[in-house]
């Protein structure tokens, strides 16, 4: 199924964009990226509740709807065109992915029913100030500490940090290097030892913490010192879902720019009606189509365990990465003046398109991990 | 009669085959007998050589050949078009004179739209057809004929009312090439290859009844033409590949072959040869340099993306769902890979895309790369004329602004090259 969608997908989509017409307006999304958490519980639970979104990928014995990536890359496609303010990401595609890469069959079986029920958010906290995204990069340690852990050092970029009950933190064995020694930890929100401040975005929508921890009692989650490949394969299905949600988020900056510039009256004709909006328009199209067809496939390859996943999904955001950049630098374009405007929607997208080409590494990072999976003799 | 399944076709075709096919035969002898059989062109009507049945069933059709070895019709080249144009515009007499001699390959086709004065703009044709007496009498240019200087018949779109707007004063012909009236000249591109060529009108004549169908309906006959081009003739044109067995019937094949796909050798290398960057970029040791690397991942990002587009739209068209606006970009991200390939393959080639001919790397296939890329963006609609359908009936912007379609078009400006 990498090329279409079933019938069902279609119309899960359709149900969700509905919803998501619906729960989120703009004016809810300037409403809620507003405040200091950046989405709000009741309104979030309700809506999680009624499409069991967080379920979505979780397996059914742990409480979920047992889906695939294809259908939670539908979710963040149309998250991402919604703009919906909400710890979906955080959870569903970065912590509860850890869990289920890295946790223990009796792990999974108490920390996953209440994610996937929405009583719980949780979140993934593995950069630190330095913002690497791989393994090695980390310093905060973990000490053991009788039948629990204590962790010292600091986390930061992390999604939904400062709202999360539940935090999957990545940490080291005191000493170790590299890719060794490395643990997930869980830590609740509200530990004694965790400072946490939320950091001021410039995409708004997507609300980022830097956590303190002293000293802060954690539990391991699976291995002591073997969650460098959990990790990695947490990364690579994060890449896909966030490329899922990028091409979302680029098929609505253009949707709205194309109708902007055929009610856009200038020299008393309609700006669509200038060749060179037509052509510009064409190409947007060509971007977002074929950062679709990467995201899409990049989603299936994941549910089919193709063996060549590190390169599909690097491909498939370095793609949306360029894609989502230059259709906002054209939606804004093509607005003129107005699209300038804070009043005016198409920034909230264009931060969005910012944020998440840079989020978990940037194209020429992606290009060159392709290029190290796919160039070398087999 | 129940309807035909894969497996009663397969059946049908298999036993056909087993009876009849004889590798001792001559290629002419053996596809008349195919023609005969309607088991050559399995979709075409059953009084013109086929068997009715719907063009999914071809693929299984070629399958069944292909195991045993047994040559089909002549397939590749203008000829198919011609087939497909005169199966859906032409008279009874076109159908007798022309479909048979198709499918055996004995005659071969052109195609004459083009001109010098016409590019993009092919109603503009100037090209005229003036009755005179019994005959119609055609003066004029075409351009960018493939295959022109070998064909016996020519499909031609000539201007026979000039009173009227240009799209209604077309009509189409079949235009018998070897005649005193007809000079063919070969046209040499900037690659070096001459794989078309111009075709002169002097006096050139057409009898009457090898008009297709009437004077004014010439743009919607070449509609048609144009139509079974984009989508490969119904799968009964391909890009041919002959089989290396021995006996005379391959050997005939294998000569025909080569004459027909001939000026489609540089074709590939048209499209970038993304397929030798990889392996290039090692050969020559630049394969660290992080520049490059960055550039070959951009082209396979971009070359991957496409393909999985085009298997988007062709999954969309396997299971009967309209198509999306991913079946409109594949002719213009063809370019855009095309021009990154060019560019990643100059940057591995270094120095050596200096040269040329046997002094260029692999015997001159890098140089090829170089200077047959910018035919992509051109042949077959220009990337602007892409945008333009892409903008227009993909996302509904308004059309160009017509200067041309409403007045007579002896009144419209045009170029003064053409006649």
């Amino acid at each position: 199924m990498r090329f279409s969608f079933t019938p069902e997908q279609e119309e899960f989509r359709a149900g969700l964009r509905r919803a998501l017409e619906a729960r989120s307006p703009t004016k809810e999304v300037r409403r809620l990226m507003a405040t200091d958490a950046g989405w709000e519980r009741e309104g979030w639970q309700k809506l999680n509740r009624e499409l069991g979104l967080t379920a979505v990928h979780i397996p059914e014995v742990y409480g979920g709807s047992g889906f695939g990536y294809g259908e939670l890359g539908i979710v963040l496609e149309e998250m991402g065109r919604g703009l919906l303010c909400a710890p979906f990401f955080s959870t569903a595609a970065l912590a509860t992915t850890a869990i289920l890469n890295a946790g223990t069959e009796e792990q999974k079986r108490t920390l996953l029913p209440s994610i996937a029920s929405g009583e719980t958010t949780a979140a993934l906290a593995f950069s630190e100030d330095d913002g690497r995204n791989d393994g090695a990069g980390v310093a905060m340690t973990a000490a053991p500490s009788g039948a629990v852990y204590r962790l010292d050092g600091t986390k930061s970029f992390v999604l939904d940090g400062h709202t999360a009950d539940l935090i999957v933190v990545l940490a080291r064995q005191p000493g170790s290097k590299g890719e060794d020694g490395l643990s997930f930890f869980t830590v609740t929100g509200d530990a004694p030892g965790l400072e946490r401040r939320r950091l001021k975005t410039m995409d708004e929508t997507r609300k980022l913490a830097r956590l303190q921890f002293n000293s802060v009692e954690a539990r391991l989650l699976g291995d002591a010192g073997g969650a460098s490949r959990p990790f990695a394969k947490t990364m690579q299905q994060a890449l896909v879902c966030l490329a899922n949600e990028m091409v979302g988020g680029a098929e609505r900056l253009r949707e709205d720019a194309l109708s902007y510039v055929k009610m856009r009256m200038q020299f008393g004709r309609a700006l669509a009606s200038f060749q060179t909006m037509k052509h510009k328009a064409a190409d947007m199209l060509v971007d977002v189509e074929l950062a679709k067809s990467a995201a899409y496939y990049a989603a299936a390859a994941l549910d089919e365990g193709d063996g060549d996943i590190t390169a599909i999904a690097s491909l498939a955001k370095a793609c949306a990465s360029e894609a989502y950049l230059q259709t906002a630098i054209h939606a804004v374009q093509m607005h003129g003046g107005i699209g300038f405007t804070w009043d005016n929607d198409t920034h909230l997208w264009f931060k969005r398109a910012k944020s998440s080409e840079i989020l978990f590494g940037d194209a020429n990072q992606h290009r060159e991990t392709m290029m190290q999976h796919w160039g070398e003799p087999s | 009669m129940s309807e035909p399944t894969e497996d009663s076709v397969r059946a049908e075709v298999r036993s056909w085959l087993t009876a009849n096919w004889n590798p001792e035969l001559s290629l002419v002898e053996w596809r008349k007998k195919l023609a005969a059989s309607g088991w050559g062109a399995p979709h075409w009507p059953k009084q013109w050589y086929g068997r009715d049945l719907p063009v999914k069933f071809n693929a299984i059709v070629d399958e069944e050949f292909h195991k045993i070895g047994a040559v089909g019709v002549a397939k590749a080249g203008i000829r198919t078009l011609a087939a497909a144009t005169i199966l859906a515009h032409g008279t009874d007499l076109h159908k007798e004179k022309f479909l048979l001699r198709i499918l055996t390959g004995e005659d071969t086709w052109c195609q004459l739209f083009s001109e010098p004065g016409s590019g993009s703009d092919m109603a503009g044709a100037v090209t005229r057809a003036d009755r005179q007496g019994n005959k119609w009498i055609v003066n004029g240019q075409k351009v960018w004929t493939t295959s022109a200087h070998k064909a016996h018949w020519g499909l031609l779109l000539a201007r026979a009312n000039w009173d009227v707007p240009k799209h209604k004063g077309l009509a189409y012909f079949v235009l018998d090439m070897k005649q005193p009236g007809v000079q063919v000249h070969p046209l040499k591109q900037m690659n070096g290859h001459a794989s078309f060529n111009q075709v002169f009108f002097t006096d050139a004549i057409v009898e009457p009844e090898f008009l297709v169908s009437e004077v004014g309906d010439g743009w919607t006959v070449a509609t048609t033409t144009l139509m079974h081009e984009r989508r490969g003739a119904d799968g009964l044109r391909s890009w041919a590949t002959a089989s290396t067995a021995k006996g005379r019937i391959y050997e005939e094949e294998r000569a025909e072959i080569a004459t027909t796909m001939e000026p489609y050798k540089w074709y590939p290398q048209r499209a970038g040869r993304v397929d030798l960057v990889l392996e290039r970029a090692k050969a020559t040791g630049k394969f660290a340099d992080p520049v490059l690397r960055q550039e070959i991942a951009k082209l396979l990002i971009m070359s991957k993306a496409a393909e999985w587009t085009a298997r988007r739209a062709r999954a969309a068209q396997e299971q009967g769902r309209p198509q999306g606006p991913e079946g409109s970009l594949g002719k213009l991200v063809s370019s855009h890979v095309a021009r990154q390939a060019a560019r990643v393959h100059t940057y591995i080639t270094g120095s050596d895309a200096l040269l040329s001919g046997e002094d260029s790397p692999l015997g001159g296939v890098i140089a090829e790369i170089l200077v047959s890329v910018p035919a992509t963006s051109i042949a077959g609609g220009t990337d602007e004329i892409q945008r333009n359908i892409i903008s227009e009936r993909v996302l509904k912007m308004p059309k160009e602004p017509s200067v041309d379609t409403d007045k007579p078009f002896k009144d419209v400006p045009r170029n003064i090259t053409a006649s």
